[in-house]
């Protein structure tokens, strides 16, 4: 059957799935709304955590990238799920403990202040909106890359099945939905992947496969190793990257996960506190899997992109070059017209531009997988765009109806009325990243990557703040989120969009990149609140009490 | 001290040592002594680059569980006290 059809059928169950999930769940209360009536059980969490958290940019670029970057794509492989530790230590437990909707809700409480809940509110929604616009974008490509339809329309198609689910469904609705995609982008991740491991290795695991060696006895990263040398690329294995900034990205992602309102706010949702817990542990088990993959399959690709084409003869090259040509994510240009494909560092003499993307959606085609394998990864691709987009919907929509108005504006609000609010503003924020998924500012991409930054200097030193310190105030942590977003917001705009007299990476502070900088905002954020509580009154009895009682897991 | 200050010492000890082996694996052996590690290697891995791209994270999943059952044993023994 043509590849056409498989991919319409895939993709035609999934939706009907989903859909059919969304209506028998559908939230009724303001309670089911938020926090899907408190009652997912860990395992379930877990999967949709790790559905919420995987998004497209998981599911087809980040192999692509590490393939490219070698040992430097590591900060994004721990990055990623070293957070989820610090969450299961530091943070869930309390928080569900807490017991109540949002992340402001918390920092609104316990610093006793609505100015602190304004300022948790602002920072979530900025957090959250750099985030969403850059996943519209990415339902956008990946349905005109495989349905073949123009990349707005494929953002309109998305926002409406978003806009069904996550309005109607609420977040008991998005809960299962995520569970079903989870069962379907893991699955379209690791059937290719543990094909090309049997191809390249044998070996039927590709986190073992890619340590052992190919038909000519030789390891194959020792290979690549030896290849990416011949070429003038850095050897695979070693990095560019300073050893510090490494560090400090690294640090920043992990950070800057666990400081993630939309992840923070999985752990709110389920029945006990030691389900928090747990949900967490199977959370990153199910990361892991996809997490661990994603490496081998960058050293299976790239080993097979240079060996196919590097001074090869054009006219001899597989068909599946061919066909990815015609999208433009693989481009070659004979500068020297002798026919053959020079692939090299040097961008003089390089011929070759290879997109990062194409390392995991080529991958079927690679290793001679039927048509249907195509069409699952197509399914795979949307569900990890879809599941991401409608958990960072919720969070937009609790912060603008909870925190906003039942919080701050009108706290009068009935329970039907706030639910209302709750929808409407899912249906206006589905909107406005629609809007930004078709017109996309330039600055997405850049920011996505920074909205780690964001979170970690902004949430992560006041929630952990308010739990394990009794003596920290409003006036402090205030200061400290205050100065700790600022202060990112400063860096990220000079070196990245060039305000302030903008800057190269030679003016770097103490050679920290942007993206690593979060984490130094996050020190500063710490040492701003911890010095100016000491000169501030202690919280009172009362809050003193209620930090006492999250800590406590029976008691009521 | 009551049996609830006991419960907390308890946790954040537990807190210190499962988040000094956190660090450890990932900044310690897949990033700060990384260029050493990789001078061992074991089958087709050099050992940073292995901790970086794959260790790491199986710790980190160890870890959590490990967490989960020290806390659920700690909570029984809470709950018993009490």
């Amino acid at each position: 059957m043509a590849l056409q059809y498989w991919i319409w059928i895939a993709v035609g169950i999934s939706f009907s799935i989903y859909i059919a999930i969304a209506i028998i769940s559908r939230a009724s209360s303001t309670g089911e709304f938020y926090i899907a009536g408190k009652g997912v059980p860990p395992i379930a969490n877990g999967m949709a955590t790790a559905a919420d958290w995987m998004s497209a940019a998981s599911f087809i670029s980040m192999a692509g990238i590490i393939s490219f970057n070698g040992y430097d794509g590591s900060v994004y492989l721990m990055g990623w799920t070293g957070g989820y530790v610090l969450l299961a230590l530091l943070l869930a437990p309390y928080l569900r403990k807490f017991g109540k909707f949002t992340v402001p809700d918390f920092i609104g409480d316990r610093y006793y202040s609505n100015v602190a809940r304004a300022v948790a509110v602002f920072c979530a929604l900025i957090v959250s909106f750099t985030y969403i616009a850059g996943q519209m974008r990415g339902v956008g490509v990946v349905f005109s890359r495989y349905l073949e339809v123009d990349i707005n329309t494929g953002v309109f198609i998305g926002m409406l099945i978003v806009l069904f689910y996550a309005v109607l469904g609420g977040m008991k609705g998005i809960t299962y939905t995520q569970v079903a995609q989870y069962c379907v982008l893991i699955f379209a991740f690791m059937l290719p992947a543990i094909f090309i491991s049997l191809m390249v290795t044998g070996n039927v695991i590709p986190q073992i496969g890619f340590g052992t060696s190919g038909s000519d006895g030789v390891y194959l990263l020792d290979k690549l190793d030896g290849l990416q040398r011949e070429l003038g690329f850095h050897e695979y294995t070693s990095g560019k990257k300073s050893t510090l900034d490494v560090f400090f990205i690294t640090a920043a992602l992990m950070v800057g996960t666990a400081g993630l309102p939309h992840v923070i706010v999985r752990f709110f949702t389920v029945k006990k506190v030691s389900d928090a817990r747990k949900s967490a542990g199977w959370a990153l088990l199910f990361i892991a899997i996809l997490y661990t993959t994603a490496p081998a399959v960058a050293v299976f690709s790239r080993t097979n992109l240079i060996e196919t084409v590097s001074n090869k003869a054009y006219a001899n090259l597989p068909e599946w070059f061919e066909k990815w040509e015609s999208t433009g994510l693989i481009a070659f240009d004979d500068k020297n017209q002798d026919g053959l494909i020079q692939y090299v560092a040097d961008s003089e003499v390089n011929e070759l531009t290879v997109d990062a993307d194409i390392m995991v959606l080529a991958n079927p085609e690679i290793a001679n997988l039927p048509n249907w394998v195509i069409a699952i990864m197509a399914a795979g691709a949307l569900a990890a765009a879809l599941s991401t987009a409608a958990g960072l919907l919720l969070v937009i929509s609790s912060s603008v109806s909870h925190d906003l108005i039942k919080k701050m504006i009108k706290p009068d609000v009935s329970e039907k009325g706030e639910l209302i609010a709750a929808r409407l503003s899912a249906v206006g924020a589905v909107m406005l990243a629609a809007y930004f998924g078709i017109n996309p500012p330039g600055f997405v991409a850049a920011t996505v990557a920074l909205a780690f930054g964001l979170a970690a200097a902004s949430f992560f030193p006041a929630i952990v703040m308010g739990i394990f310190s009794k003596k920290m105030n409003k006036e402090g942590a205030v200061a400290g989120m205050v100065v700790g977003v600022l202060l990112m917001l400063f860096y990220m705009t000079k070196f990245k969009f060039g305000w302030f007299g903008g800057g190269t990476e030679k003016d770097w502070w103490f050679g920290i990149s942007p993206e690593g900088f979060g984490t130094f905002a996050m020190m500063v954020n710490f040492t701003v609140s911890i010095i100016i509580s000491k000169f501030t009154p202690a919280p009172d009895s009362e809050i003193q009490q209620l930090v006492e009682n999250i800590r406590n897991p029976n008691d009521n | 001290m009551s049996i609830r200050q006991n419960y907390w010492k308890t946790n954040l000890r537990y807190l210190v040592i499962l988040l000094s082996i956190w660090f450890t694996v990932s900044f310690g052996f897949g990033i700060l002594f990384a260029d050493q590690l990789n001078q061992i290697q074991i089958g087709g891995f050099k050992l940073g680059f292995w901790f970086a791209q794959q260790g790491a994270i199986y710790v980190f999943v160890i870890l959590i569980f490990v967490y989960i059952y020290l806390m659920n044993r700690l909570d029984e023994k809470f709950k018993n006290e009490k």
